[in-house]
């Protein structure tokens, strides 16, 4: 560790290292940030004049719109459903490219590609394959569950946005279990199977207890990108039909931005924040306490 | 002992045929979308499957010239590029103080940053909003880079700091006992020594930034400051009922991105696996 001799000398260090990218730190998050929890506080409509403090009156009226509510059960039901196939996918793709068969780097670079792209363009991609592929290939083949669009229809349009997104976030959690399984020391591997151990033992209790550091990135990963998930919903649905896929990220800002709802948007926006806050930290603890050292 | 091998054979068969299923899984959208893209809406209406008759590249120059192409590239580019250099720049001295300096407010600025990236944007658009609006930084370019400095760098911080500890710091102090100073320290003995997290967050970075909707879709709202995304967006949804146009927009929108990962997918797939584990 450095020392400074003078407070002046430690301060000019301090503003050479640190002071533009801390000045854009407070400026474009904490400001935005601190004014946001004022904000929720008051009566807030969009100009200063005549704001008065409300105290939790914002927080109330956001518990009690069945709006919000609604929404946070379809987010909670596709939360579910995208961690848990995104991660099996993720890992059965994770074991296969690490077999060691020829072509599994090329297979690697092929599961990825979703990441590449933003989710609103992934969105219309499939917008065009559900609309258009699957009906045609549906009615051409006399296939019932495909000929109709599974879009407009409110019980088939959220498992197309589960659908897509397990197929865009699958690549990327692979990579992180591939690090992952790559990591396992060897000759734990081979001192199980010395001791006749068969290769499903092997999974269960040498490799997975091995790979809790992996699940615990995967899983806050899956989490939060799935309670956030906002550009595939609108390009994809954009909600509808009937808001059977607003999700909660989409609810928020169409309440703040479209119907004008300043303070209880911003108060569902902050109750959005401790929820994912509260779910990630729960389970980054969970899975820490399960972690074990390889020695 | 022909018995096992046998069992050994089908076993590495039908996991190469699921690898197989799985790629194609994986890639077949953008194949419908490319071969899509040079067929008329009447050839897409009767089938979206078959290859189109003729290889006409007039979907890609009446999408190019409706959505401006070449400005929204420019723009994106200008964006994603100028981003990187000072989130790069910025946060890897930044690092540098918080590693180096055992002050009291290092660790607390420190804490600072890790809570804020759990801090997801939906909970500071709406002040961001109406702050940066009032201050007149919307439609700005400019103003973008420094949003992504702020909202990047708590991350890049966080990373390079995790890098930096592992770097023993004897070679500096020989260099200063010469008379080097830290600012030219830091960048001629450190820097250098950053090159692998540097091309991981690059990677990371440029990804988040190029694809990025929701932020530029509250500051740009001027169409000759649209990036990317935003004009792939107003496009499909003006040309939904033409899908040969939309497909051809969406080719172009991902193209830029496709063609540098066929480049770079080594180092890509290298770059994000080591960004997963730290």
């Amino acid at each position: 560790m450095y020392e400074e001799k003078t407070k002046q000398k430690s301060l000019g260090i301090f503003a050479l290292f640190g002071l533009l990218p801390l000045l854009a730190f407070v400026i474009v998050v904490m400001i935005p940030f601190i004014s946001g929890l004022l904000l929720s506080l008051t009566n807030w409509k969009g100009v200063l004049d005549g704001i008065q403090f409300i105290g939790l009156g914002n927080y109330a009226a956001a518990i009690k719109d069945p709006g919000f509510w609604a929404s946070m059960q379809l987010t909670v039901v596709y939360v579910l459903f995208v961690t848990i196939l995104t991660n099996v996918l993720a890992f059965l793709l994770a074991s296969l490219v690490t077999s060691g068969f020829k072509g599994q780097n090329l297979c690697r670079t092929g599961y990825f590609t979703p990441n590449l792209i933003g989710g609103v363009i992934l969105g219309f991609i499939w917008q065009f394959i559900f609309t258009r592929v699957f009906v045609f290939i549906g009615q051409t083949l006399d296939i019932g569950l495909l000929a109709k669009n599974w879009l407009t229809v409110p019980q088939t349009a959220l498992w197309t946005l589960i659908l897509v997104s397990v197929w865009q976030n699958a690549g990327y959690m692979m990579l992180v279990y591939v690090a992952g399984l790559m990591g396992i020391d060897k000759s734990l591997l081979e001192a199980s199977q010395i001791d006749g151990a068969s290769s499903w033992q092997r999974l269960l209790r040498v490799k997975l207890p091995l790979m809790v550091p992996a699940f615990t990135i995967t899983l806050f990963l899956t989490l939060r990108r799935a309670f956030m998930v906002y550009d595939v919903n609108l390009s994809l649905t954009k909600g509808g039909p009937y808001n059977s896929t607003q999700l909660i990220a989409m609810h928020v800002y169409n309440d703040a931005f479209v119907n004008q709802n300043l303070g209880p948007g911003q108060a569902k926006a902050f109750l959005l924040f401790a929820i994912v806050a509260a779910v990630a930290m729960l389970q980054v603890y969970i899975l820490k306490n399960k972690e074990v050292d390889s020695l | 002992m022909s018995g096992r091998k046998r069992t050994v054979n089908i076993a590495s068969l039908l996991k190469l045929s699921l690898a197989l299923f799985f790629l194609v899984m994986m890639i077949f959208p953008f194949g419908l979308v490319l071969i899509n893209a040079f067929k008329s809406r009447m050839e897409i209406i009767q089938s979206p499957l078959a290859l189109p008759g003729s290889w006409s590249f007039d979907n890609f120059i009446t999408a190019w010239k409706t959505m401006s192409y070449h400005v929204v590239l420019g723009n994106t580019l200008y964006i994603t590029a100028l981003s990187q250099i000072v989130l790069i720049v910025f946060s890897a001295m930044f690092a540098y103080l918080l590693v180096r300096w055992n002050w009291k407010i290092n660790k607390f600025i420190f804490f600072m940053l890790v809570c804020a990236m759990i801090i997801p944007f939906q909970s500071l658009m709406i002040p961001f909003v109406s702050i940066f609006g009032k201050l007149g930084m919307m439609n700005s370019r400019t103003a973008m880079v420094f949003f992504y400095l702020g909202f990047g760098m708590p991350m890049t911080t966080f990373m390079y700091h995790g890098f930096m500890k592992g770097i023993s710091k004897e070679m500096e102090e020989a260099a200063m006992i010469d008379g080097c100073s830290y600012f030219s320290c830091f960048w001629r003995m450190v820097f250098p020594n950053l090159k692998s997290i540097t091309v991981t967050i690059l990677i990371i970075n440029i990804l988040w930034i190029w694809n990025d909707f929701l932020l530029p879709s509250l500051v740009l709202i001027k169409e000759n400051t649209r990036t990317i995304p935003l004009s792939t967006f107003y496009f499909f949804g003006e040309y939904t009922a033409e899908f040969g146009l939309a497909m051809a927009a969406l080719i172009m929108s991902v193209l830029p991105v496709i063609v540098i990962y066929l480049f770079l997918q080594k180092h890509i797939i290298a770059g994000v696996m080591d960004g997963a584990i730290k």
